[in-house]
């Protein structure tokens, strides 16, 4: 079992969470080349090792959260807000 | 005419022909001599069971690496071994190498269900997964090494209407594209297995079922090791506990690999490595893939009394099941990935809990069975839910990937078509569709319609 230390909530089975993938990917400009747009949809670095990802506390406080975690050992690193306004009220 | 030793000859049944139809092979006639001599047989069987078993040969060499070889594949799985041996067998390339770094079939291999058939619905993946079913009802035969495919059916549950059209639709599918299918009623569905659970209160309430008759498992072990044997009987290297720890590129071609045991160069190179596409990948620069990488587990309970003679699954939202009973008697079966990235080769006790109650939701006689072992896989989860049989921006590099829940029933099939593209440079009609870049060309075969999410497929 992963637990995750929700910034919210705090430690929490990864159960009680969505898993949202890679937190990497940014999307381009709406109109931004055909090439672009499926790199960011379809392409992905899956790396064996630390990786950057979204988890929504979906039994919990809802929110989405950006999580660090190994994928090969599983072992949990940073765990913040998605949302950049809620990640910078906490720090505050 | 396939050639083969007088003694396989007369093993073989006469529909022996593979489904592609007539070829030639090129055989070295010493490497045909040791095929016969080494040959599994009832009398070889007889032979040895009154000389006490001492007179079996190993069922491959271990060899020293060569420098050089025309083609090396990477991955000693089914995938891999099955495609060495269609290089050899089909095209009469046998200057090969599988180099695998633990043993033949430690990976999805001897990890997964077991399940074959070929129920798929786009019109690419009925073409391959009927191809494959074709070569596992002749593969014992043809590698003269029992598999133990046995064809013993496999029903898909439906629980609603809605699932039942859906399911109507992939029996017309599946017979306009020449593949055996049923559409069972719920008291057909109970006449073939009465221990279900028809109740009126039932979590999953049984409406029928969707049934393929030559669907079935195989030993997963058995097609490892059979495709290894043939393979090295076609004079191909296989090269255990040997692990690729670099791929050599001079201008843009790949032309070899490094290993543990020294550098091995290659005229080509296949990838068939499933699980850990995107390390290996990254040793040739290819450093992002439509794949992501996820964990699936599996279980096996304690050896029972012949208790399902059949493959059963279903899919409902909150539930995904399949199970089979093995022929040492345990109930094998799985259910959901875990839905995150993981590369790690090891379970978690909620995904436990869930097949457990997914397998008591339709057959509540399980519920005192004790479970022997459980454990997990890492499947290269595409992004479209269809694997990648393609060329790459590496010149000579090949990539056989992305099989997500479904590589082990596509084995022969996989190595077939891949041995295929390699040989001749190009994709033959049917593998084209696979193509890496078929994403960006706005061409996926998305089989469940559920967009680029990798979890979901």
């Amino acid at each position: 079992m992963i637990r995750i230390n929700c910034p919210f909530c705090g430690m929490r089975d990864h159960s009680e969470f969505s898993y949202g993938g890679d937190a990497t990917v940014t999307y381009p400009e709406m109109d931004a080349p055909e090439a672009e747009w499926a790199e960011a949809v379809y392409q992905r670095t899956n790396p064996r090792g630390p990786h950057k990802e979204y988890w929504h506390h979906v039994s919990g406080c809802r929110a989405w959260l950006i999580v660090e975690r190994n994928t090969l050992t599983h072992e949990m690193g940073a765990v913040t807000f998605a949302h950049a306004g809620l990640a910078k009220a906490v720090e505050g | 005419m396939v050639s083969r030793s007088p003694l396989l000859a007369n093993y073989l049944p006469n529909n022996a022909m593979s489904p592609a139809g007539p070829m030639t092979i090129l055989i070295p006639s010493s490497v045909m001599e040791r095929a016969q001599m080494s040959g599994y047989s009832v009398w070889s069987v007889l032979r040895e069971g009154l000389r006490g078993q001492t007179g079996w040969d190993r069922a491959w060499r271990d060899p020293q690496p060569k420098t050089e070889y025309d083609v090396v594949i990477i991955g000693g799985g089914g995938h891999g071994l099955a495609t060495a041996y269609y290089l050899a067998k089909n095209h009469g390339v046998t200057n090969v190498a599988v180099v695998e770094k633990g043993w033949l079939g430690g990976g999805n291999t001897g990890r997964n269900t077991t399940i074959v058939r070929s129920n798929y619905v786009q019109p690419k993946s009925t073409e391959f997964y009927e191809h494959s079913v074709k070569l596992w009802e002749n593969l014992s035969h043809d590698l003269n090494y029992n598999v133990m495919f046995s064809q013993r059916g496999q029903l898909g549950l439906f629980h609603t209407p809605a699932a039942r059209d859906a399911q109507a639709k992939r029996v017309n599918t599946m017979i306009a594209n020449g593949i055996d299918a049923e559409l069972l009623d719920r008291e057909q569905v109970r006449a073939m297995v009465p221990h279900l659970d028809y109740s009126e209160n039932a979590r999953f309430p049984i409406i029928g079922a969707i049934y393929q008759a030559r669907a079935g498992t195989a030993r997963h072990d058995a097609v490892a090791w059979g495709f290894a044997r043939a393979a090295d009987q076609l004079g191909v290297d296989i090269l255990q506990q040997t692990e690729v720890t670099g791929i050599l590129r001079e201008g843009g071609k790949a032309v070899g690999v490094e290993t543990s045991r020294g550098t091995i160069r290659a005229k080509k190179i296949g990838v068939a490595v499933a699980g850990s596409t995107g390390h290996v990948m990254g040793m040739a620069g290819i450093e992002r893939l439509p794949i992501e990488s996820h964990k699936l587990q599996a279980f096996v309970s304690e050896p029972l009394k012949p208790l399902l003679d059949c493959v059963i699954g279903y899919g409902a939202p909150g539930a995904h099941f399949y199970i089979s009973q093995s022929d040492k008697g345990g109930m094998v079966f799985g259910g959901d990935l875990d839905f995150y990235n993981s590369y790690a080769q090891r379970g978690n006790l909620p995904i436990v809990q869930e097949v457990a109650e997914s397998a008591l939701a339709i057959m509540p006689c399980l519920g005192r069975v004790k479970l022997l072992r459980h454990w997990a896989g890492i499947m290269d989860m595409s992004m479209d839910g269809t694997h990648i049989m393609s060329k790459t921006p590496v010149e000579n590099l090949y990539l056989n990937a992305g099989w997500c829940y479904g590589g082990f029933k596509a084995t022969p099939a996989s190595g077939w078509h891949f041995a295929d593209l390699i040989a001749n440079e190009r994709p033959d009609e049917l593998t084209a569709a696979f193509s890496l870049d078929r994403f960006e060309r706005g061409y996926a075969i998305d089989e469940k319609g559920m967009g680029p999410t990798p979890k979901l497929h």
